[in-house]
Formats: structure tokens, C-alpha cells, sequence
């Protein structure tokens, strides 16, 4: 093998200048293959991380998947009932001490149960409809980031303080708000309190940092006047990836919908799986384009030698030597490349990732998100070497079945 | 009856026709009989187009006759795959075109060493020493790392002669080996040949125009339009 080797190194060091064009061209397709790769699946993750931090892994809510079979339905079998609506329709998860305990019991994670109510914060002259999450703040600090997203005063305060809240910095902003103000919070039943803040938080997600606001559970249950009501349980589990699962067995347990991140998401990440299906189509095409140089230099030289080929054959070589020497030639070719890429698109990575951004009314600096991911460079390499070995393989099969007797009359 | 008289003959065709199958078919050789045995040192001749190379393809396994059966050793060739003719060719069988047909790319001595590095007999070491011990009786021996375009027209063809004695093949098959050759080359070079036959160890066949050369060698079979009209000893051979 080492011969034959030998043989196909021979060929493509014969042939620089083409083979350098032919390995650049590898070089290139890989590298940005690499580089493209790492900024999508960095700035994928870095969203889906975004979501994950800022979102309940499972939230269950008093909502039903479908509506509840009706008393009526019993009896009148063939009759159908639509927009029928309770006299008192009084909403909430039913006995959520019990149901809390029971999802305790076996959810690898913890759980916060809230009541989540829609109302309007004003405070000046200003007003914005606010989203009031009512919660027990230890219970929300162990299932959200919230505690990392402080940006002012601490979230524990809210315990502290009897009516306190806790507002999103872009409301802040927005009511001309500050720690220590009283803003005036007013539920859709009419009950409106007056609420000290004491605690800012910016979580990136514009529409939280805009329009949500926490307080006690106590509170949010004066404003929504009903006692001990909870329409909201979060979970957060050591494992996001097992939400799907666990948000399964928790419908199925309580009969509220339960809803994990991935299906509260699912149209983003769809999305996400498109694109990414575009990007590797794109990166084939790149590399099949680039295997193009390398078929295009080997059957050059498979032209060229045609000759050795020939004699190579009289001397004893069989059909698959030869087919392996230009074989090996597309392949070595392809190799080199995918190395030279590797090295190119680590680079490309390393110098994307450093660029900055100054948002505008972020405080910190953005760069563009990136993930080094081993995966990457294996497929690249892989479409790269296997692209330039398909290259090197259609004129090796024609160069190995040629007659030797043909070609050495035609060179006689 | 000795042992070397029951041995089958080196090469032998029977009814050996070689047909190109173009829209007229052409014959390249029709109904060739003979057989080459161990030691002899033989001559093709013929006009041109008579198949005289044609005939040297059939008998060294790179082409296959349309009809008849070519043996080698004994053995019917034409139940052989690609790859075991390809075997009998590395090892059995040492080929010598008109030109050198060396490998640009490799020196002297690894053009000679090339079959003996596929055959993996020997190791390297022993493949280098047996090279260069070819190469100096072939008085080479000062040309080694030099590449073929260094060397002239009669040096090129004796590292070609070199190349086709590595493996010791017992059947060396040169198609005018000397036709590209000025009349000094050309004398050293069937030099060789001779002295490669004479241990009765190797059979050498060339074919050749040059009847002077003809006329030296052991025995003549001249082909006219693909027949063998003769097949002669030389007298004292």
C-alpha cells in the first residue's frame, strides 16, 4: 500500500500548482462550513439558553387541553354543546396545596406556584398593561433565573415588605420608576393597590423586561380577590431536555395543561431545525463544488497517465491498485484540505466570536455568538473527504478498466 | 525421459486468434501454435501489421485471444480472473517495450525496485540490494539515483531490461527492445538478452525488425499476416 501510495503522492506533487487550487478550494468549502456551523448552532444555543434560563421548563396552568365533559353531555348522548359557560366561573388550579405536594414527590426539580393575573401598573402619568406573577419569592428564585437577572435591589425584598414588587427594568424606564416609588397596580376585577418597588431585574427577553412584574402570592391573591387561589405551577429540572416527559406526566396527573418549553417554542424551534437543514445543504453544495476541482485535477492526471497506468498493468498492478492510487489521490487531496479547513474555520470561529457589537440600550457588550462543537469538523471533513473520494473514485474506475494493450500501441 | 523433458513448455499457444471486435472485425493473429520453452532466446519477426506484437500480448497475459488458449507453465489462462493473470505477470513475467516506459517520477533504482515492492517478497532492504545488483550488471551501477530523463536513450532501455528482471521472472518479453535504439545501444542492449537466456533459467522472446539480430538469436518464428509462415532453430543453436 505504501507503493501505491507513493505512486498517487507522486501524481498530485506533479501537478502543484492545480493541486494547491484543487486543495483550496476543500480548504475553503471546510473552513466556512465550520465557521457558518459554529455561528448558527452559537447563536441556536445561545437563544434556546435564553429561553431555558428565562422560561419554566414545565408550566402548568388552569387551563384544560379540552374542554370538561359537561353534566348534560351525559345524558344527551347525541347532542352537542357549544360555548357553554358556568355561572360562576371561577378559575384556578382545584386544591393546589395537594397538588403541589403531589408533584413534589416525584419531579426531579423544583416548583413554585404562583397566580398569574393581568392588570395595569401606573405610576406618574404613565400606564402599561403589566403581567402581575404572583409568587413565593425563595420557591420563584429556585425555579428561575430571576435571582441572577437582578439588576437592582435584591428579589428576597419582596418578603420583606408587605405590598412590594419586583418590575422589569424596560418598565422601569418606560413609568419613569424607581426603587423605593410606589406604583399603583390594578387588577381587571377593579382591586388596585399601591406597590413599593424593590427590585429591578433584565432578563434580555424584551417582552418580560417590559411588562412583568412579581410579587408575593399573598398579594397577587388580594389583587385578584380570591383566597388561596393558584392558576400557575413552574417547574425547573436539573434536565431541560426531559420537559417534554415530565410535562406528560403532569397533565396527566392533575389534568391542567402542562406545558414544557420545547412546545411553548415549538414553532422557533422548527424553525431552528429548517434552517439548520439549509445550512448543511449549503455547506454540501459548497463541498460538492469544491469536489468538483479535485474530479476535474484527477482525471487530468489520470489522462496523463494514462501510460504508467498501462504499465503499470503489463508489470503486474491489478485493476484495484490502480483504482486505489487515484482513489487515494482524491482522497489525499481531500484530506489535506479538510485539515487546512479545520484549521480555517477554527481561526474564522475564534475571529467572529471576538467581533463586538454596542447595542443600543444594552450595557453590556454583545459578541456574535459561537459554539465550538467537535461534530462540526467531523462532518465537514467527512462531506469533504467523502466528496473528493468520489471525485477521485469516477476517473480511477475508468483509468483501471482501460486496455494497456491500447494505450501502449497508441504510445508505440 | 527426464524431469526437464516432462516439464510443460514456459508459454504456449494453441490455436491462439486474437479478433478486434470493430465494426469490420480485424484479425490480429489467426491460429497461433507454438510453444516457448525454458532458456530459449526468441525472435518474432514479420512485416509490419503482421501481429508480431499482438502475439507477444497474448503470450504475456495482457491481452486474450478471441479463440484458442494460451498456457503458461502448463496452466490454461483463460479460466485465470484479471487479478491472477495480473499475479503471473508480476512474477512470472518481465515486459520490455520499445521504449523505456519508466516512471518519471522515481529514480533508477526505484523504477527497478517498483515490481519487487508490489510482489512484497523481500524486504526493503533486500529489494535495494537486489535493485542495485541488477543495475550494476546491467553496468548501471553509477546511474542509481539519477531519474530516467538524466539518463540516455540506451541507459533508459537496459533500466527498463533491469526492471523487467526484478522479480526474476522466467520469461522476459521485449517488443523491439532496440527499435528506439543507435546500433551501439542496441548492441548492448541484446547483450543482455543473450546472456539473460543463457543460464536456461530465462526465456526471452523479442520481437524485432532487425534481422541481423534475428539471425543471432536461437530461434525465429515469422508471422505474415497474423500466421506463423515459420518457426526455425538456428543452425548450432
Amino acid at each position: 500500500m505504501r507503493l501505491l501510495l507513493e505512486i498517487a503522492y507522486t501524481h498530485i506533487m506533479g501537478r502543484g500548482r492545480q493541486t494547491l487550487v484543487s486543495i483550496a478550494g476543500v480548504t475553503l468549502g471546510v473552513g466556512f462550513a465550520i465557521a457558518m456551523a459554529a455561528l448558527m448552532q452559537g447563536s441556536q444555543a445561545e437563544f434556546v439558553g435564553t429561553l431555558i434560563d428565562a422560561m419554566p421548563h414545565v408550566q402548568v396552568t388552569d387551563e384544560q387541553r379540552t374542554p370538561p365533559v359537561q353534566p348534560a353531555e351525559r345524558v344527551f348522548e347525541a347532542v352537542a354543546f357549544h360555548g357553554l359557560r358556568p355561572e360562576d366561573d371561577i378559575r384556578g388550579i382545584l386544591n393546589p396545596t395537594a397538588a403541589v405536594a403531589r408533584l413534589r414527590a416525584w419531579v426531579p426539580g423544583t416548583l413554585s406556584a404562583g397566580l398569574a393575573l393581568q392588570g395595569v401598573a401606573r405610576y406618574g402619568g404613565s400606564e402599561r398593561a403589566v403581567q402581575i406573577m404572583g409568587i413565593e419569592p425563595r420557591d420563584a428564585l429556585r425555579v428561575s433565573q430571576i435571582g441572577e437577572d437582578m439588576v437592582a435591589g435584591r428579589f428576597e425584598e419582596l418578603d420583606a415588605a408587605g405590598f412590594s414588587v419586583v418590575i422589569g427594568d424596560r418598565l422601569a424606564r418606560r413609568l419613569s420608576a424607581e426603587i423605593g416609588d410606589g406604583i399603583r397596580l390594578t387588577t381587571a376585577t377593579g382591586v388596585a393597590r399601591q406597590f413599593k418597588v424593590v427590585g429591578l431585574f433584565h432578563t434580555g427577553v424584551v417582552s418580560s423586561d417590559e411588562s412583568l412584574v412579581y410579587v408575593r402570592l399573598k398579594s397577587a391573591q388580594v389583587l385578584a380577590a380570591r383566597q388561596n387561589a393558584v392558576n400557575d405551577i413552574r417547574i425547573r429540572l436539573g434536565d431541560p431536555d426531559s420537559a417534554r416527559l415530565i410535562a406528560a406526566r403532569t397533565e396527566e396527573m392533575l389534568g391542567y395543561k402542562s406545558v414544557s418549553w420545547q412546545e411553548a417554542n415549538e414553532d422557533l424551534l422548527e424553525a431552528f431545525q429548517i434552517r439548520n437543514v439549509i445550512m448543511y445543504t449549503v455547506v454540501a453544495a459548497i463541498l460538492v463544488v469544491a469536489g468538483f476541482g479535485i474530479f476535474n485535477i484527477v482525471s487530468i492526471i489520470t489522462h496523463e497517465k494514462s501510460r504508467d497506468i498501462a504499465i503499470l498493468k503489463s508489470l503486474g498492478f491489478r485493476e484495484r491498485d490502480i483504482r486505489f492510487i487515484f482513489l487515494a489521490e482524491g482522497t489525499l487531496m481531500g484530506l489535506s484540505g479538510s485539515l487546512l479547513g479545520a484549521a480555517l474555520g477554527f481561526a474564522l470561529t475564534r475571529f467572529m466570536s471576538g467581533i463586538e457589537f454596542n447595542v443600543a440600550q444594552a450595557t453590556e457588550v454583545t459578541h456574535l455568538p459561537v459554539t465550538y462543537n467537535a461534530l462540526h469538523y467531523v462532518i465537514a471533513a467527512s462531506l469533504a473527504v467523502g466528496s473528493a473520494g468520489i471525485a477521485g473514485y469516477l476517473p480511477a474506475r475508468k483509468a483501471s478498466r482501460g486496455n494497456p494493450v491500447d494505450i501502449i500501441r497508441g504510445a508505440t | 525421459m527426464s524431469a526437464a523433458d516432462a516439464a510443460p513448455p514456459l508459454v504456449e499457444a494453441r490455436q491462439a486468434t486474437r479478433i478486434l471486435p470493430e465494426t469490420v472485425p480485424v484479425t490480429l493473429v489467426e491460429d497461433i501454435d507454438l510453444a516457448i520453452g525454458r532458456g530459449e532466446l526468441v525472435a518474432i519477426t514479420g512485416p509490419s501489421g503482421s501481429g508480431k506484437s499482438s502475439l507477444l500480448y497474448l503470450l504475456g497475459l495482457l491481452d486474450t485471444p478471441t479463440a484458442g488458449e494460451i498456457l503458461f507453465e502448463g496452466r490454461p489462462t483463460h479460466e485465470f480472473d484479471k487479478d491472477t493473470r495480473a499475479a503471473i505477470r508480476l512474477s512470472g513475467i518481465g515486459f520490455v517495450f520499445q521504449f523505456h516506459f519508466l516512471l518519471p517520477e522515481f529514480t533508477v533504482i526505484g523504477n527497478v525496485m517498483v515490481p519487487m515492492r508490489r510482489l512484497g517478497r523481500w524486504t526493503p532492504a533486500e529489494i535495494e540490494a537486489r535493485a542495485a545488483a541488477i543495475l550494476e550488471s546491467l553496468g548501471l551501477g553509477d546511474h542509481m539515483r539519477k531519474r530516467p530523463d538524466q539518463l540516455s536513450g540506451g541507459q533508459r532501455q537496459r533500466v527498463a531490461v533491469a526492471r523487467a528482471l526484478a522479480n526474476d521472472p522466467p520469461l522476459i518479453l521485449a517488443d523491439e527492445p532496440t527499435g528506439s535504439l543507435d546500433s551501439r545501444a542496441s548492441e548492448q542492449v541484446f547483450e543482455i538478452l543473450e546472456r539473460i537466456a543463457a543460464d536456461g533459467a530465462k526465456s526471452v522472446v523479442a520481437v524485432t525488425h532487425d534481422m541481423e539480430m534475428a539471425g543471432r538469436m536461437h530461434r525465429r518464428i515469422h508471422l505474415v499476416d497474423g500466421r506463423v509462415v515459420s518457426d526455425e532453430a538456428r543452425v548450432g543453436a
